[in-house]
């Protein structure tokens, strides 16, 4: 995390003044190698770019409205009020720009000692102006983002809605808050991911699985990130991506469907069993529902850095339910 | 003659819209997540034992007819209840919601879900409700339910507005009180829905009514309430043709208004809450099922509380059908579409009756 800190003004200017020395200790002693020298000049002169790029120059990002933000420099002071970018500041290690975030961001533990901007619907624009930010990291759907940007702050709009999006909101953060290799943290992730698929017994693969996010009923269809990386563990959705990211289905389809594992968080579990038709689902029935704690929960439906973490423990809970079948 | 007449077209009413209600559970039975999906086929033609006999008795058995029947009589309760508070407040804006039944519903389910949570080991970010958490148990909430909860509120709802009208005698205080404890208990469920926004989507559901889990056990439960409510309603209806024609004269004829009243509200509280606990806010069929008879037919209070009673249950039925077919497999909010179908409706008689007879349909 600490190596990121080289990217501030103040690392720029030693850097600045090495080039100096380095490039005059070769001028003075070697007369007349100006091959050297113009190497070494050359050096400078790029390192100086750089360090101007980095700290006085402006940083462009084009955010996920569209809007193409400027920033005179590298943004030392963030408020982020989406748990999931909360998460990408920290996983690209500048976590310790923060200076405040939203009610909901919980990860990493460090976040939860920050002040708090309100969170939801009750967003606290003067909270937030007070913490003199120089970049506000929110999602769309929010009139929060005009108001903001009238009182002069500068806001980046980030809306990752699916494994593609994360990739893209992890560059573009990488490049606002200058970390050159943002796209390490996309490769681990897709790396991780990859593991949890390929440690998936045969037994598992082909499993019919719903993943309810919202007693509603919403469930997680193809479409959404959750479905996506149902897919990539290898497991059929019974949501069709036909029907969007999060349908709010009839439940009947459900049970005509009848999933072998279902995936609920703890509060959506209250009372499934006792819907009409439920107790009969294969899942229900033959032991195969996976009930997630809130922590899990938190880590399952935010799309950020955090999502081969989520194919971690929804790959754990197939192998648990796959077990737990052929013994009965 | 002309009684003789409404009489006959009364009854041509009710005998047309208990067709309808036929029709409805026939059509909710053949309508699921796939569309128009006939499973009457499976159900009779298929072997005894096989997979699609025991699938499609389940889901007609279990699932389509519990639900369609109940949604039939919630919207039969809130048709009684809408025409019964109309009589009561001799105001056509009434509905069953208007004495804080409604809102105590709402309240006590964000408290509900809000504790819950706290079960469920939910981030805090208020102390309130870790203190909250600590001294209730809440194991008991859960074990007694949304259901329970929903219940409960509405009644202690309409006592609150009771007891802020200091009684029942004075119509207007009664309407006043309702609408302050409608504003005060909103708001208080606005802020818990701050503390606790993971209940946000939940509280959204009940907010807008549903009917998608409404199974045997809450189907049975209606209909058990809606002939005892429908009985006693009846039977007082004549308080109703009296008060109608003032509050001074109904007590000049002898009606002994204050015990009347009270009885009145007990049944329009219990039918309410009744319905609202199990299938949430549903909009619109309260207010919308007197007009609707009252367009059509001059009726009694004693018919209109009968009629109305019928034309909720069709309009919410119909409404339950085009919910889960219009995008099957997904479904659309119910209270959308009942305040569709009963506004439009309206709208057009409003239109076709004209300005001179809008009157009688408003």
């Amino acid at each position: 995390m600490r190596l990121q800190t080289r990217a501030t003004p103040s690392s720029c200017g030693n850097s600045l003044s090495l080039g100096q020395i380095h490039g005059g200790t070769i001028a003075a002693d070697f007369e007349g190698i100006t091959f050297v020298i113009h190497i070494n000049l050359s050096r400078l002169l790029a390192a100086a770019a750089l360090c101007l790029a980095l700290s006085s120059h402006a940083i462009q990002v084009v955010d996920d409205r569209g809007v193409t933000v400027t920033l005179a420099a590298v943004p030392q002071r963030i408020v982020s009020v989406l748990p999931s970018l909360t998460e990408t500041v920290c996983a690209l290690g500048q976590c310790q720009r923060l200076v405040g975030v939203d009610r909901n961001s919980n990860w990493p533990d460090s976040v939860k000692l920050l002040p708090q901007v309100g969170g939801g619907l009750d967003l606290n624009v003067e909270s937030i102006v007070a913490l003199r930010p120089d970049v506000v990291l929110m999602a769309a759907s929010s009139r929060l983002a005009e108001r903001l940007e009238a009182l002069g702050l500068k806001v980046v709009v980030c809306e990752p809605k699916t494994h593609k999006d994360v990739q893209r909101v992890i560059a573009t953060l990488g490049r606002l808050l200058n970390v050159p290799d943002a796209q390490k943290v996309w490769l681990a992730i897709d790396a991780n991911m990859q593991a949890a698929a390929r440690s998936l017994p045969q037994s598992v693969r082909g499993k019919r699985v719903y993943f309810e996010v919202n007693s509603g009923p919403y469930g997680a269809g193809e479409s959404s990130f959750i479905g996506e990386t149902l897919t990539r563990l290898g497991v059929i959705n019974i949501l069709p991506g036909t029907l969007g990211p999060f349908p709010k289905i009839n439940p009947e389809f459900v049970v005509r469907a009848n999933p072998d594992v279902i995936m609920v968080g703890a509060r959506g579990f209250e009372g499934m069993t006792d819907r009409p038709g439920w107790s009969n689902i294969r899942a229900i029935r033959e032991d195969g529902v996976c009930v997630f704690a809130l922590d899990q929960s938190d880590v399952l439906v935010r799309p950020g850095p955090r999502m081969a973490e989520a194919a971690i423990i929804m790959a754990k809970c197939l192998v648990d339910k796959a077990h737990g079948a052929k013994k009965s | 003659m002309e009684m003789a007449a409404a009489s006959r077209r009364a009854s041509a009413l009710a005998l047309s819209l208990l067709l309808s209600s036929m029709v409805l559970v026939l059509l909710g039975v053949c309508i699921g997540s796939t569309g128009f999906g006939n499973l009457l086929n499976d159900l009779f033609s298929a072997a005894p034992g096989s997979p699609e006999r025991a699938m499609a008795e389940q889901i007609v058995w279990n699932i389509r007819l519990p639900r369609t029947m109940g949604a039939w009589a919630a919207g039969a309760l809130l048709g009684l209840a809408g025409a019964l508070a109309q009589g009561l407040f001799r105001n056509p804006l009434a509905d069953p919601y208007l004495l804080g039944s409604a809102t105590g519903a709402a309240l006590a389910v964000a408290l509900a879900l809000a504790l819950m949570g706290g079960a469920a080991g939910m981030v805090g970010g208020s102390a309130v409700k870790a203190v909250v958490i600590s001294v209730v148990s809440t194991h008991w909430l859960v074990r007694f339910g949304l259901t329970g909860a929903a219940f409960f509120g509405a009644i202690l709802g309409v006592l609150l507005t009771l007891a802020l009208a200091r009684g029942v005698q004075h119509t207007l205080r009664l309407l006043l009180a309702g609408v302050v404890v409608g504003v005060v208990l909103g708001a208080a469920t606005s802020l818990v829905l701050v503390f606790s926004p993971d209940s946000l989507q939940a509280m959204q559901a009940f907010l807008l009514g549903s009917t998608s889990f409404v199974g045997w056990a809450a189907c049975l439960l209606m209909l058990a309430i809606l002939p005892m409510c429908a009985v006693a309603a009846w039977s007082l209806s004549r308080t109703l043709d009296g008060l109608s024609l003032g509050e001074a004269t109904a007590a000049s004829l002898g009606l002994p208004l204050v015990p009347l009243r009270a009885a009145l509200i007990a049944i329009l509280a219990l039918a309410t809450g009744t319905a609202v606990a199990q299938t949430g806010l549903i909009a619109f069929v309260g207010l919308a099922a007197p007009h609707l008879v009252r367009s059509v037919v001059r009726v009694t209070h004693g018919q209109l509380m009968l009629l109305a009673s019928l034309t909720g249950g069709v309009l919410l039925s119909s409404a339950d059908l085009l919910a889960r077919w219009l995008i099957a497999p997904q479904e659309l909010p119910v209270g959308v579409l009942t305040a569709v179908l009963g506004g439009s409706y309206l709208l057009w008689l409003m239109h076709r009756s004209g300005n001179t007879l809008s009157g009688r349909v408003i």
